[in-house]
């Protein structure tokens, strides 16, 4: 299948070899994956518990997501990165795994769950921030994104589970 | 022990990690003047110091269930004592920063002094933590 030939060219790549003829290089780059995704899934729950209305009350939801989603977003980015070079190392393997098909897809949730919060409308909070109650569209978007990270979780552990 | 129980507990331990780092890293932001630097350090750390000391406790049940599940991943692991020592250190700093606020209310006072006491024990508490992550994915691989 082409798509197996362009994951096989991925793992012979030079970056790709490296890790995985290197012992301790994998184990490295998975713990600052643990460390970047442990922020983001900490992060956002921050902002996903005030939409709920369960924490942080007595912060105005647009400031409150100020704060904190740029740390979200740089976590996220090194998550990714770290993600992408353990891929290469053994691309076609990850790509045939149940587990890691199911994370990208919770990945891809995730982002259409986003988007749909600030293109729609639902995340045009000038008009509700300062009152501190959120509408019913808005706390949905916050249960989606907490449930759909947690998954992101439990499914990455099952990749470690079943790759090796 | 049936095959989905330890990747199901170590899923809820680093749900509860992500808890604690985070919350951690709010407090240390904000002592550091980069976070919520118009919020006092108390109402901070009100908001975010329990949720560092109370997720301990699933942290605690769910690292006794791995290691009654994975007696590989004993008590003899170099990667899990690292692991515990550096969580002790971690949290005689978190002790200590809680002590200094209790000690002095200007403590954390972006205004005011000790400004270099409280980036240094932010700065401290950030590598340990993230030493405790990483030395967490490390026993794996001591196994």
């Amino acid at each position: 299948m082409d798509v197996d030939r362009t994951l096989g060219w991925l793992q012979a790549t030079p970056v790709a070899t490296t890790i995985s003829e290197n012992e301790n290089l994998f184990p490295w780059i998975e713990s600052v994956h643990v460390l970047a995704i442990v922020l983001v899934v900490g992060t956002i729950s921050i902002v996903d518990l005030r939409l709920l209305g369960v924490a942080s009350l007595d912060r105005p939801v647009r400031r409150l997501m100020g704060d904190v989603l740029p740390l979200t977003w740089g976590a996220f980015a090194v998550a990714a990165i770290t993600g992408s070079l353990m891929f290469s190392s053994d691309a076609v393997h990850y790509a045939h795994n149940f587990f890691f098909r199911g994370k990208l897809i919770l990945l891809a949730l995730a982002g259409i769950n986003m988007a749909v919060f600030h293109l729609a409308g639902i995340g045009d909070v000038a008009r509700w921030s300062e009152t501190g109650a959120t509408p019913v569209a808005a706390k949905t978007a916050a249960a989606v994104s907490l449930l759909t990270w947690i998954a992101v979780v439990a499914f990455g552990r099952g990749i470690g589970f079943t790759m090796h | 022990m049936t095959n989905w129980v330890v990747p199901t507990v170590q899923t809820i331990h680093i749900l509860a990690i992500a808890v604690v780092v985070s919350s951690v890293l709010m407090i240390d932001l904000r002592l550091i003047g980069l976070f919520w630097a118009d919020r006092p350090l108390s109402q901070v750390s009100s908001r975010f110091l329990p949720l560092v000391w109370w997720p301990l406790l699933v942290l605690l049940a769910t690292g006794a269930i791995m290691i009654i599940a994975e007696p590989a991943r004993s008590l003899k692991n170099p990667a899990f004592q690292l692991k515990m020592s550096v969580l002790l250190a971690a949290l005689a700093v978190t002790g200590l920063f809680q002590f200094l606020q209790r000690r002095n209310r200007a403590f954390g006072d972006l205004r005011y002094g000790s400004r270099a006491t409280a980036a240094a024990v932010a700065i401290v508490s950030m590598l340990l933590w993230s030493a405790i992550v990483f030395a967490g994915r490390w026993i794996a691989y001591y196994a």
